[in-house]
């Protein structure tokens, strides 16, 4: 896919004058915050949880070899067969090769946001397969050839109007000529063009909630049932998901659900809960004849050991993104790659590089409500900093912001100077302020004043007044 | 004031903030004003200069820990440090540790110091067991979370506590109150666009109480909130909570002119 997030500043201030998108988003951040809220509140233990989740996660990331050498062991026990990838190129190679193994034509997939990582879809198009979304939300996108805005609602960006329109011009192939405006028809619309797919795929690819390291399991949270049959309708069934995603046990698997669906949706569980191990065995009446596990690693491995660890303990469960306010301000697209939000402002710099993804990081007022609501406690505006550290220390911010910066320290460390600038500052801008005391426009600070005032000082530093107060 | 007093009342280093002093003298002002009534002796050191969140929110370590080392030896020896500011207590407390992980002796120091730090509203309500306060104010009131003070270091009860004991105040509340004005120091120049737009949020917010006045413990949030609606041409006030809670609420408020 390709990337914007370079262009982010140009991206957020077209988001923001998208109308349909603010209409979206207005509703996203009443309704899920809102929903987490009286979901958290129900549950006396939700924090105690959070607790022993993120001490699960924190465990596995210090044994993650262990781990999942004993899931691949399981899975090949269970006939199935596991695939290290050490990167996007490998991964989507590897799945490519195994839909040509199993002469596929036509695959379904679940959602799944390694597959975006990836650029999955692209690959399996350009070599001749056509990839179907089953996910209503992955669906929709897809239609539209859009990217995801939101890493569990991909098409939260969408109205219902939109919807229709695309339904509209993509279901008259399959003979449904009447565009509905009502949200129960497009469903079961979408739902009977979907259901047909489901029976054409060769290959089923669906992501994973968990890999269960003590039987080989993986698990899929969906709110659709339709990770269930993508998996289980065609000959080949191929997940794909990163390294960071196996638990230990069935037991820890569920602690953490307990926790993901309530952070995500507000939900106590997602509608469907799927634990399947491998494929199909002697005398079972459905499942796929082949089982495989392309395991993703894409730089995460070089961040156990560093300031970024932390942030492989994220389950995906937007929380973060549903109470971030820029998140809120410009939706998930502005942040121009898969990853966004404060989840994605930590992680995209790792995965794209910080010189492409530098804004992400620095796009943030630090006001701490994602860590706050994160069920993983990861401390995300501290290494939204260490960022910022790392672009410092590189060089790689404008030279006109490292100045001012190294003008500004200078100062800080020096009183005497730093109190004769705050005494002249004082005084200029309490006589640019007039009667009015407002400043409408201030060179260098330009962005401020573009949309408000800055108000005037009161004409007198403290220090000038406080030295003059006396004993 | 007696030896008796002067034995038993802390000595209490005002940091006065890099805005209040520049901007707004009259919030340090009451400041000190709030203080002394708590029976603290206070003083205000001249070679204070900032917390130094401009360098350690942009990256620059090295300077952010050069100014938090000049802090320290600037305020040494005070039994508390008081800012009326939960960003900058917030900078004190919580982070000036962070800084010197890989220093044993500083960061030693460095949590010695954040233990003395406080916000100036939670230092009355929490240290010096204030619970209410002599001042008087008529108007409806609103009071703005900032949110280094709400998240960093619990500040939400105490100033509605002593607001309610002002005469003559009505205090209303802000929906979303948790949510950010979108100020963010640095972020409010570098991202005017995104700031813009989450500050007419919190504008419309607070015009949605019937509010004639905003009140918050943070000069940072209140300057962005205060041009917001100075420049919708709002008929709403903007004061820091110390000016309101000292009496001293008289002079103009926050960018209000003389037209």
């Amino acid at each position: 896919m390709h990337i914007t997030t370079p262009q982010f500043p140009a991206n957020a201030k077209a988001a923001l004058a998208d109308k349909e998108l603010q209409q979206a988003l207005d509703k996203l951040r009443a309704g899920f915050t809102e929903r987490r809220r009286v979901a958290v509140e129900r549950l006396p233990e939700f924090d105690a949880l959070c607790d022993q989740a993120r001490i699960i996660k924190d465990h596995v990331l210090a044994n993650l070899d262990l781990y999942l050498e004993r899931f691949e062991a399981k899975v090949i026990e269970t006939g199935g067969q596991v695939h290290w990838c050490a990167d996007a190129a490998e991964a989507r190679q590897t799945v490519l090769d195994l839909c040509r193994a199993a002469g596929a034509r036509c695959v379904t997939k679940s959602k799944s946001m390694i597959a975006e990582e990836i650029a999955l879809n692209d690959h399996l198009e350009a070599h001749g397969i056509t990839p179907i979304e089953t996910d209503l939300g992955e669906y929709i996108i897809q239609l539209a050839g859009e990217p995801p805005s939101h890493i569990i609602a991909p098409a939260v960006h969408k109205t219902k109007e939109s919807v229709a329109d695309l339904f509209a011009e993509h279901h008259a192939q399959y003979g449904y000529t009447k565009r509905h405006d009502d949200a129960a028809a497009l469903l079961e619309e979408a739902r009977q063009v979907l259901r047909a797919k489901y029976f054409e795929a060769d290959v089923g690819i669906t992501g994973a909630n968990f890999l269960v390291a003590e039987n080989g399991a993986i698990v899929t949270v969906t709110n659709e049932g339709n990770a269930e049959l993508t998996q289980i309708l065609p000959d080949t069934h191929i997940v794909i998901a990163s390294l960071e995603k196996v638990v230990p046990t069935l037991e820890d698997a569920t602690t953490i659900l307990r926790v993901l669906a309530r952070s995500a949706t507000g939900q106590e569980f997602s509608s469907y809960t799927t634990f399947s191990a491998g494929g199909r065995r002697p005398g079972d009446l459905d499942g796929p004849r082949n089982f495989h596990v392309v395991l993703l690693d894409n730089g995460r491995s070089a961040m156990l050991g560093t300031e970024f660890q932390d942030m492989l303990r994220c389950i995906r469960c937007g929380a973060c993104l549903n109470h971030c306010p820029i998140y809120g301000a410009v939706g998930g697209h502005a942040y121009g790659w898969v990853y966004s939000g404060p989840m994605g402002a930590v992680l995209t710099p790792q995965l794209i590089g910080l010189e492409a993804a530098g804004h992400l990081p620095n796009a943030s007022t630090f006001c701490g409500r994602c860590e706050a609501v994160c069920p993983m406690a990861i401390p995300l505006p501290a290494m939204m900093r260490r960022w910022r550290e790392r672009e410092f220390e590189s060089h790689l911010q404008p030279a006109p912001s490292r100045l001012g910066l190294r003008l500004w320290s200078w100062f800080a460390r020096h009183p005497a100077a730093y109190r004769g600038l705050i005494r002249a500052a004082s005084r200029v801008l309490r006589l640019m302020g007039g009667r009015s005391r407002r400043i409408g426009w201030l060179p260098g600070a330009a962005g401020w004043t573009a949309g408000r005032d800055l108000p005037a000082p009161e004409g007198r530093s403290f220090h000038a007044l406080w030295a003059e107060r006396g004993p | 004031m007696t030896d008796q007093a002067q034995t038993t009342s802390p000595r209490v280093g005002l940091f006065v903030t890099c805005l209040a002093d520049l901007f707004r003298p009259s919030v340090a002002f009451a400041a000190v004003r709030l203080l002394e009534d708590a029976g603290c002796r206070v003083e205000a050191p001249l070679n204070q200069t900032c917390c130094g969140q401009p360098a350690y929110n942009s990256g620059d370590r090295a300077a952010a820990r050069a100014i938090a080392v000049q802090v320290m030896d600037v305020f040494e020896g005070f039994d508390y440090v008081v800012a009326p500011s939960g960003s900058c207590a917030g900078m004190l407390r919580r982070h000036f540790p962070a800084l010197f992980t890989d220093d044993p002796a500083l960061a030693r120091r460095a949590g010695d110091f954040a233990g003395r730090c406080w916000e100036l509203v939670s230092f009355l309500h929490d240290v010096r067991g204030v619970r209410r306060v002599a001042a008087g104010f008529d108007g409806v009131v609103a009071y703005h979370d900032a949110c280094a003070g709400l998240r960093e270091l619990d500040i939400a009860d105490q100033p509605r506590a002593l607001l309610s004991s002002v005469a003559g105040l009505s205090l209303v509340e802000v929906a979303q109150s948790e949510v950010c004005c979108g100020f963010g120091g640095l972020f409010s120049v570098k991202y005017p666009d995104i700031s813009v737009r989450m500050v007419s949020d919190k504008t419309a917010a607070i015009a949605a109480t019937g509010a004639d006045t905003l009140l918050g413990g943070d000069l940072g949030c209140l300057m962005n909130i205060a041009g917001r609606l100075s420049r919708t041409r709002s008929p709403i006030r903007v004061r820091h909570v110390a000016e309101v809670l000292a009496d001293m609420a008289d002079s103009p408020a926050i960018g209000e002119g003389e037209d």
